[in-house]
């Protein structure tokens, strides 16, 4: 059994079919770069596998468990496209009111670990609404990592963060994954996302092209991966 | 460099002890504290609720015995449009930021979710009814504090009513652009029996006059609105908040 694994997942919007018929699985300690240009329907699938939508058709398992069942979304840190914080609550608050919901015995002390660990600090009792933006990823990046989660998902994590943060990020993610941590970016950011990734998942058109080990061929050049799997799937005889 | 991949025994996280009482309490209290900070939906509510009772009592003047006989509605007509701007922030609280994700996606109970929202909103528009009573007494010279015991009951029943019918709305109509009209259109139609209910249970009482014998259909209508729709909203929570 795979941490996260993802078995014939298909979701409609009507009549048109986001995504179609994906499976893969990731391994525990491993990293799995989701890769695929604008409306492939990465954000779909990160969402799907969170338990934020239900998918047409399909299964997702988190260690196991259904992923929308309690003990599957305690194991799951999610940060999405907003940064999940409440602008008129300080970080402080943000930070111990989620690990309250998460159930940690000592909800003060993480909240206070991880304000220091993405050096928020100094700003500790600053309203979320004062913060830059680059200030508020960090704390959502915080808010993910809170409860010390078995699985990462990650939409988009390096958006608006300068290359300190970055690296903060990076560094957070290689601790996560050498403890054994399983990680799925979703991602843009090619270069940031391959140097940490073991696996990747490329979706072209809602359909998987690729799902494999990163090699280091990607890694020289990231836009291979594209040419070589991404354009196949956009030819017009593929496209229905 | 890429962090080589191992193959080991998957890290588990434990799932959270916290009771449902809990879970919806923490988030009551958060939903209480944000509205404080800013106080918008509670300043436009008190606002709305004092104008529409000030304007009513310059536009009709009515007698005591007009007042007598119309006291619950006009509170219960002030209490449910207020109470709809209070109802419509409850989930629009969550749309910054997706605010919403995050505790869908924590190991909450879409029950102790819609619970805790319901008891915020349910402090609040008992606030805005308790800051609007003394100034219908003045302003409709009625002696509301007489039977103050039974009135808060029959308050604070009719607003439980109309704050767990709202709170699921609210999480219906969230997403909606026209979710400020939506509201009201859902709510009160479905409200009418609970109002109702409130309506005739709160002329006498404000009036500082007991309920008589008579009344008890209405109270066993108002307990029975309040358990059918709270179950529901408990039932259907999860299924309302994942799409």
């Amino acid at each position: 059994m795979n941490p996260v694994e993802v078995a014939g997942v298909w979701r409609f919007y009507g009549d048109f079919p986001a995504l179609r018929d994906i499976s893969f699985s990731i391994e525990p300690g491993a990293c799995m770069a989701l890769l695929g240009r604008n409306g492939a329907g990465k954000t779909t699938l990160l969402r799907i596998v969170a338990g934020l939508a239900r998918p047409s058709r399909g299964k997702v398992t988190i260690l196991g468990e259904e992923n929308r069942g309690r003990p599957a979304r305690a194991s799951v840190g999610i940060l999405g496209h907003g940064v999940s914080l409440y602008d008129e609550l300080s970080a402080y608050e943000n930070l111990r009111l989620f690990a309250r919901l998460y159930g940690l015995p000592d909800a003060n002390r993480a909240a206070v670990k991880w304000l220091e660990r993405t050096g928020l600090e100094r700003v500790k009792d600053g309203l979320v609404r004062e913060f830059s933006r680059g200030m508020r990823q960090r704390l959502a990046v915080a808010r993910a990592f809170l409860h010390e989660p078995a699985v990462l998902l990650l939409d988009e994590p390096f958006t608006a963060l300068d290359d300190r943060a970055i690296e903060l990020l990076q560094g957070l993610l290689r601790d996560a994954i050498e403890q054994g941590r399983t990680v799925l970016i979703s991602t843009h950011q090619l270069r940031e996302a391959l140097e940490l990734a073991t696996d990747v998942t490329l979706l072209v058109r809602g359909r998987l092209a690729y799902t494999g080990t990163r090699t280091t061929q990607m890694l020289e050049d990231p836009g291979w991966l594209y040419r070589q799997y991404g354009e196949a799937l956009s030819a017009p005889n593929l496209r229905a | 460099m890429a962090v080589p991949a191992v193959r080991r025994s998957p890290v588990r996280t434990e799932p959270p002890r916290l009771s449902f009482v809990r879970q919806a309490l923490i988030i009551a209290a958060k939903d209480l504290r944000s509205e404080l900070r800013t106080k918008e939906a509670l300043n436009a509510s008190i606002a709305f609720a004092l104008v529409i009772l000030l304007l009513f009592s310059f536009a009709f003047e009515p007698t005591q015995e007009q007042t007598r006989r119309m006291s619950g509605g006009l509170l219960w007509l002030v209490f449910a449009f207020a109470g709809a701007l209070i109802l419509n922030r409850s989930f629009a609280r969550e749309l910054p930021n997706d605010c919403l994700d995050a505790l869908v996606a924590a190991p909450v109970s879409g029950a102790a979710l819609f619970t805790g929202k319901a008891l915020a909103s349910f402090v609040l528009l008992l606030a805005v009814e308790l800051v609007s009573l003394p100034v219908f007494g003045v302003f409709y010279n009625a002696q509301w504090t007489g039977q103050i015991g039974p009135l808060l009951l029959v308050l604070a029943g009719g607003t439980w009513g109309l704050t767990v019918v709202g709170t699921m709305f609210s999480a219906l109509t969230v997403n909606l652009r026209l979710r400020e009209l939506m509201l009201p259109m859902l709510v009160y139609p479905i409200m009418v029996p609970g109002l109702l209910a409130a309506v005739q249970l709160t002329t006498p009482l404000v009036m500082g006059q007991p309920a008589a014998a008579d009344l008890m259909i209405w109270v066993r209508l108002e307990i029975a609105f309040d358990v059918i729709f709270t179950a529901l909203g408990v039932a259907l929570a999860d299924t309302v908040l994942v799409r």
